[in-house]
């Protein structure tokens, strides 16, 4: 059985100018030790799905969720706060992308530590003290004995994202929950974050759910991709085979998007033209239709489902191209074809005629 | 760029910001200084685009706002199209603006949210005094607004109904207004989505190539920074430690501190990622109030020996050809392992 299971997500917001459906319909599942990296940009429902995971979205009055969030087998959509509050900071822990939130400012560090454990665990103060030090220690704190008597202020910014990794830590939590967690981070500082990750994943076994916009950190830390837009999930796989044979053309946009420094410098990026949607007004069909390079009449009413491609069934792809076609467009893209030289090699006619023109914003 | 000797755009030579550290904020006592930007000397030549790279606090933004005259420089000298600007007061400063304008980070904040488009980017020229006619004002308006891919009949629009890409776009639109000789622009893509930022970049390129605008761009991606910059600095601690062509840089960093940036990097490459080893730096970056004696990096470099704690290395040409400030530069062997290109 998988450690989080999480069965058709659907997670909306009554607001002032309507229904914003934030998630709508996510399935993913993390195994035991196993780290699952979420990618999406701004309004994808990236960070929706995983608060709610956490219960953290069921205090909104305004909040309609359904589904179910199956931790350890037990419901946590139909967990009391009570039950929930038992496990929150204790099998599962989160962490921000913004310390400072996270860390109460008139308290030190090692006072919330100490408080962290002692929610959760019978213990003294002296013996939560202990465990505090010894977990600013494994985070890379230099001088953790004098670091619990500091104020978050008096940290650095990686200190403070170390010692928010520390407190969410502290009791060992089965499944580690980190929304953007190196983003606010200059690259020296993410590199340790990722490097500290990784370590405790392998050393203590710990489940991850990286949510993140940046490519090149699912690549370094994740066994799993998820990749999602306006609230679904849009690819879905293992990462080697993401990053070696995407299918979606959402995925290959975001790949030709990025500048890299693994590759020869090369001409102009290939940017996805638009913006991304408003959840309160979706597109029809394929949310992605009116971006998409290789759009057809038909994507513009049919919503495609999360479908198993290849072999062993592990990799999956929302799009309404067949396989066939989304091969050979890979292929040409992959060649350094341009999305209009792409279609054309594989053949995939231009009746949907992109909404968005290039460098041009849709609307 | 040509191998003549153009008369550089830009002179910044020695350039220092100092900002007084107040013990008390009422007392007013003095307590040292942040020394953001100490001692910053380089060129920028007509037309090409300068990177400067760093971490926060490394003295970038800070430089930036030295170079336009946004500050004042506490020491040093910095020149503008040959003419020494460094203490003009803003009157003097006047004439010079409409050739000299800033791009900013957060497309948000920097627009009046309640000024209408049009009047945002149209502001250059009410400033400037040109383009006095109203009718006419707002041709050459939504014109810029074509240019830069906004739709020109939004002209009265308010900000809140952009998106971010598109409030950068308006960003730029009013920084290209006028035509310059130099943009600034800091960290212009940073606070945008990835699909987004790849529209903005290929627009600052495009305008570049049209204009021939001369562009520094201040960046801590050091992605965004390669495929976008000629030449490139990096700073750490208010200090130049490495100045190169991009493609020297980007292959062959001499510095450490360059190195373990470039290492540190992400690479959306599963397979690369297991192969390569980084350079994990420890510790933080010290503060700039009390930065470390003679080389600012010693404390953090895997290279370090004695002499780095005593000696300031000076600017010189290493391997490569790119000027780096460093007694112990990094070899091609060193770099094979850490750097994340795949080998050829």
């Amino acid at each position: 059985m998988a450690l989080l299971e999480v069965r058709d997500l659907t997670v909306s917001f009554e607001t002032e100018d309507g229904v914003v459906q934030a998630v709508d319909g996510v399935s993913y599942s993390v195994e035991r030790g196993q780290a699952l990296g979420v990618v999406g940009e701004s309004g994808s429902g990236k960070s929706v799905s995983s608060l709610t995971v956490m219960g953290l979205t069921r205090f909104d009055g305004n909040a309609r969720i359904s589904g179910q969030v199956l931790f350890d087998g037990q419901d946590l959509l139909t967990a009391s706060d009570d039950e929930l509050r038992r496990l929150r900071g204790n099998d599962i822990a989160m962490i921000f992308q913004d310390p400072l939130s996270s860390l109460h400012p008139f308290y030190k560090v090692g006072h919330q530590l100490v408080e962290a454990v002692r929610a959760h665990r019978n213990i003294s103060k002296a013996q939560a003290l202990d465990r505090a030090v010894e977990m600013l220690a494994l985070v890379g704190i230099p001088d953790p004995r004098r670091a619990v008597d500091s104020y978050p202020h008096e940290f650095s910014g990686g200190m403070r994202q170390r010692a928010m990794i520390a407190m969410g830590l502290i009791n060992d939590p089965k499944l580690l929950i980190a929304d953007e967690p190196t983003t606010a981070l200059d690259v020296t500082v993410q590199a340790q974050i990722l490097d500290l990750l990784q370590r405790l994943q392998r050393e203590l076994d710990t489940a991850i759910v990286m949510i993140t916009h940046d490519l090149g950190v699912v690549a370094e830390v994740a066994d799993q991709i998820a990749v999602m837009y306006a609230g679904r999930i849009v690819e879905q796989g293992p990462r080697d085979e993401i990053f070696a044979a995407p299918r979606h053309p959402y995925t290959w946009g975001l790949l030709g998007s990025i500048p890299r420094l693994d590759q020869p410098r090369g001409e102009a990026l290939v940017p996805i033209p638009g913006s991304p949607p408003s959840l309160i007004q979706r597109p029809s069909g394929c949310a992605f239709h009116p971006r998409c390079h290789y759009v057809q009449e038909q994507h513009k009413r049919v919503v495609p489902a999360l479908e198993q491609i290849g072999e062993n069934g592990a990799h999956r792809v929302a799009c309404l191209l067949a396989e066939g076609q989304r091969s050979a467009l890979w292929a040409a893209l992959g060649a350094g074809a341009s999305p209009e030289a792409a279609r054309v090699a594989a053949g995939v006619s231009s009746e949907g005629a992109p909404v968005a023109i290039e460098g041009k914003e849709a609307g | 760029m040509t191998n003549a000797t153009p008369t550089p755009l830009v002179q910044a030579r020695d350039l220092e910001m100092h900002f007084p550290v107040r013990s008390s904020p009422l007392r007013g006592r003095s307590a040292g200084a942040v020394r953001a930007v100490d001692g910053v000397s380089f060129d920028v030549f007509e037309g090409e685009t300068l990177g400067l790279v760093g971490e926060s606090g490394c003295g970038k933004s800070t430089t930036a706002r030295l170079l336009t005259r946004l500050l004042e420089p506490t020491g040093g000298s910095v020149s503008f199209m040959g003419q020494d600007i460094t203490h003009l007061t803003r009157r003097e400063l006047l004439p010079l603006r409409r050739e000299m304008q800033m791009i900013f980070q957060d497309p948000y904040s920097s627009l009046n949210p309640r000024q209408t488009v049009g009047s945002v980017i149209g502001e250059p020229f009410v400033i400037h005094g040109i383009e006095r006619d109203d009718d006419k004002r707002r041709l050459r308006v939504q014109e810029l607004m074509e240019q830069v891919g906004l739709n020109p009949e939004h002209y009265n629009r308010l900000p809140h109904q952009f998106s971010g890409g598109q409030r950068q776009r308006i960003g730029v639109a009013r920084a290209i207004a006028l035509k310059p000789k130099l943009v600034v622009a800091d960290e212009p893509v940073s606070a945008l989505d990835v699909s987004i930022q790849a529209q903005i970049i290929n627009l600052l390129r495009d305008l570049q190539s049209e204009l021939g605008l001369t562009i520094v761009f201040i960046a801590h991606d050091l992605s965004v920074v390669r495929h976008m910059c000629d030449r490139v600095a990096v700073m750490y601690l208010g200090k130049i430690v490495e100045l190169a062509d991009a493609d020297d840089l980007f292959a062959h960093p001499r510095h450490p501190y360059t190195g373990a940036l470039l290492s540190a990097v992400p690479v959306p490459d599963p397979q690369l990622a297991k192969l390569r080893r980084r350079t994990v730096l420890v510790g933080d970056v010290p503060s700039p109030t009390a930065p470390p004696p003679a080389c600012r990096f010693h404390t953090r470099c895997p290279k370090a020996q004695g002499r780095c704690s005593t000696d300031e290395p000076a600017m010189e040409r290493k391997d490569g050809g790119n000027l780096a400030a460093c007694h112990f530069p990094l070899t091609d062997a060193e770099l094979a392992e850490s750097l994340p290109t795949r080998a050829a």
